[in-house]
């Protein structure tokens, strides 16, 4: 084996980045296997079965039947010592950053994270709040790589079959330290930004919760709803369950009107996949322009309400 | 109840970032350097669960050059009690195993009950030294808390999950735990704060000195990245930028 694919399993089913995780891993070559894990690692398996993988394994235990950084990291931990294999790749996801840095210090093996995309001088990730990229390369043997968001297509996952087998673990009750409760949601309000069409999303540029209005305003003027970046949620300017993003929702409207959000990749993750991107932003440097169809240098609070009073007439 | 919380010095979010001539970094010289802004959440968090208990020691801990003396000062001010530095000759280190290591064989021997650390440094983003550290000390760990709640000998914390989902998990002390920004409002140091550090310990270790592993992964280059898309940039007058940005919404995207 050269590449082990740990898998990510989403309230039943694949994690998106865990798709795009095995696309990744096919596309840096060689023998590609994945890792189940938990009490639905054989659905989780059988959702690859017709894809090009060397074996699918599965794992189970009874400590298992939750989530655990010391259980997961420990059935990680076993798998790379029985298989040796010299890359390990995960996707980019919260639960990758709980417990895979644990396996990382275990094993002395270095972990990449956040890859953004592979060069030749090495793997691509952001650095300096996106403002810049950087080439990071290992210095071991092995090494433990995740992938962000969209780094690789699930839809270029290379078709083809394999095998599924049941790898054994050794786990006592004394390995796995924590007893975690049943995961909730918190209030989830009646906005439904992940089939929103049009969205005005609203970031720091905004400047004091009195402007937020603004927002609101120019989303009433051309029939869209409002979203918001994590700092202005966690300011408590706007509701949580506006919030786009890693941490929030996933959109991908026709058209996205960031209104100085300055596109930190935290953010990025859960909107580039919009079809049309208009961003406002004072700092011409603005990440988010990147990606922008329409980069709009200047004030926020000095251009919309000039745009509603145009938009009305 | 004795804390370390882990501070990093990073460049402020408005500050220039030039890269330096062997694109290695950026050239520091006209960087402003502020705490790491997830940094001081988990400091915030670790002055919380101290003056809730009513005791405890809060422990400033960061790596770096002299420079990083500043943050750990801004620590201080804000209530730590001491403070300890790591120092490097690197004005960057950039492989957290390499950086984990230091920063255990300064812990091992305090006995922490609790080590807090940021979400990820602003400047590498590597995101993994807390959970690294937990492992080394042979700590359970978690990440993204949202609330904290020490219960005797064990923490339970509000973990953040994906997509709006929460989860609480309970383990013993000691332990390493990630704090989520956001989760409290870190407070301003006051002027006798600011006084009173000036008078408490910074003790000062060499890195090098502390652990002698090679490095395990490393930044070779850093660089602009290349947009591969088309975009129409408009900049200027308020008033012809407001009159094509109505022209875009009502004939291009036809939204209006």
């Amino acid at each position: 084996m050269n590449i082990l694919v740990v898998l990510e399993d989403n309230q039943g089913s694949l994690h998106r980045l865990s798709r795009e995780a095995v696309a990744g891993a096919q596309k840096l070559g060689g023998s590609v296997t994945a890792l189940a894990i938990g009490k639905n690692a054989g659905s989780l398996a059988s959702e690859l079965s017709s894809y090009e993988l060397e074996e699918i394994l599965t794992v189970e235990h009874d400590l298992l039947s939750s989530y655990s950084a010391d259980g997961y990291s420990e059935v990680v931990t076993q798998v790379i010592q029985s298989k040796s294999p010299k890359t390990i790749v995960v996707g980019h996801t919260y639960q990758t950053r709980d417990f895979m840095p644990r396996v990382s210090a275990k094993l002395d093996i270095p972990f990449i994270p956040d890859i953004i995309s592979l060069s030749d001088e090495g793997f691509v990730k952001q650095v300096l709040n996106a403002k810049l990229n950087a080439s990071v390369s290992s210095e071991s043997d092995q090494m433990i790589l995740s992938f962000q968001s969209a780094a690789f297509n699930d839809e270029e996952m290379i078709t083809g079959s394999s095998t599924i087998t049941t790898f054994d673990v050794e786990l006592d009750v004394s390995s796995v330290r924590s007893t975690s409760e049943e995961p909730f949601q918190e209030a989830a309000g009646d906005v439904d930004l992940e089939n929103a069409e049009l969205l005005v999303s609203v970031g720091r540029g905004i400047e004091k919760e009195e402007n937020v209005h603004l927002a609101f305003d120019l989303a009433e003027v051309i029939g869209a709803e409002v979203s918001a970046s994590r700092p202005v949620v966690d300011s408590g300017w706007v509701d949580s369950f506006r919030q786009v993003g890693s941490s929030g929702h996933n959109v991908a409207p026709k058209l996205y009107f960031s209104l100085g959000v300055s596109g930190a990749i935290q953010h990025v993750v859960g909107m580039k996949g919009s079809k049309n991107i208009i961003a406002i932003n004072k700092d011409p440097e603005a990440p988010i322009f990147e990606l922008s169809d329409y980069a709009i240098v200047g004030d926020v609070l000095e251009i919309v309400p000039k745009l509603i009073e145009a938009l009305k007439n | 109840m004795k804390i370390a919380v882990l501070v990093k010095q990073v460049p402020g979010s408005e500050s220039v970032l030039p890269i330096n001539e062997g694109q290695s970094w950026i050239n520091e010289d006209p960087v402003t350097f502020v705490m790491n802004p997830p940094d001081n959440f988990a400091l915030e968090e670790a002055l919380l669960i101290k003056e809730r208990k009513g005791e405890g020691e809060v422990v400033v801990v960061s790596m770096g050059p002299n420079r990083v003396q500043k943050v750990i000062r801004e620590g201080l001010a804000k209530g730590g009690d001491r403070g300890i530095h790591i120092e490097e000759d690197e004005p960057i280190e950039t492989d957290p195993l390499l950086i984990a290591k230091r920063f255990a064989a300064v812990l091992k021997d305090e006995n922490f009950d609790l080590v807090l650390t940021g979400l990820q440094s602003d400047d590498t983003g590597m995101g993994q030294t807390g959970v690294l550290l937990g492992e080394i000390l042979g700590m359970p760990t978690a990440t993204l808390a949202i609330e904290t709640d020490i219960q005797g000998e064990s923490i339970r914390l509000k973990r953040e999950l994906e997509s709006g989902w929460f989860q609480w998990v309970q383990f013993p002390l000691p332990a390493s735990v990630s704090i989520q920004s956001g989760l409290n409002t870190p407070r301003y140091p006051s002027l006798k704060g600011i006084m009173g550090a000036k008078k408490k310990e910074i003790k000062t270790v060499l890195g090098s000195e502390l652990d002698a592993s090679s490095r395990s992964q490393s930044i070779d280059k850093v660089f602009v990245s290349q947009t591969s898309k088309q975009t129409e940039v408009i900049d200027g007058d308020v008033d012809v930028a407001v009159q094509r940005i109505a022209e875009i919404l009502r004939s291009e995207i036809k939204v209006v």
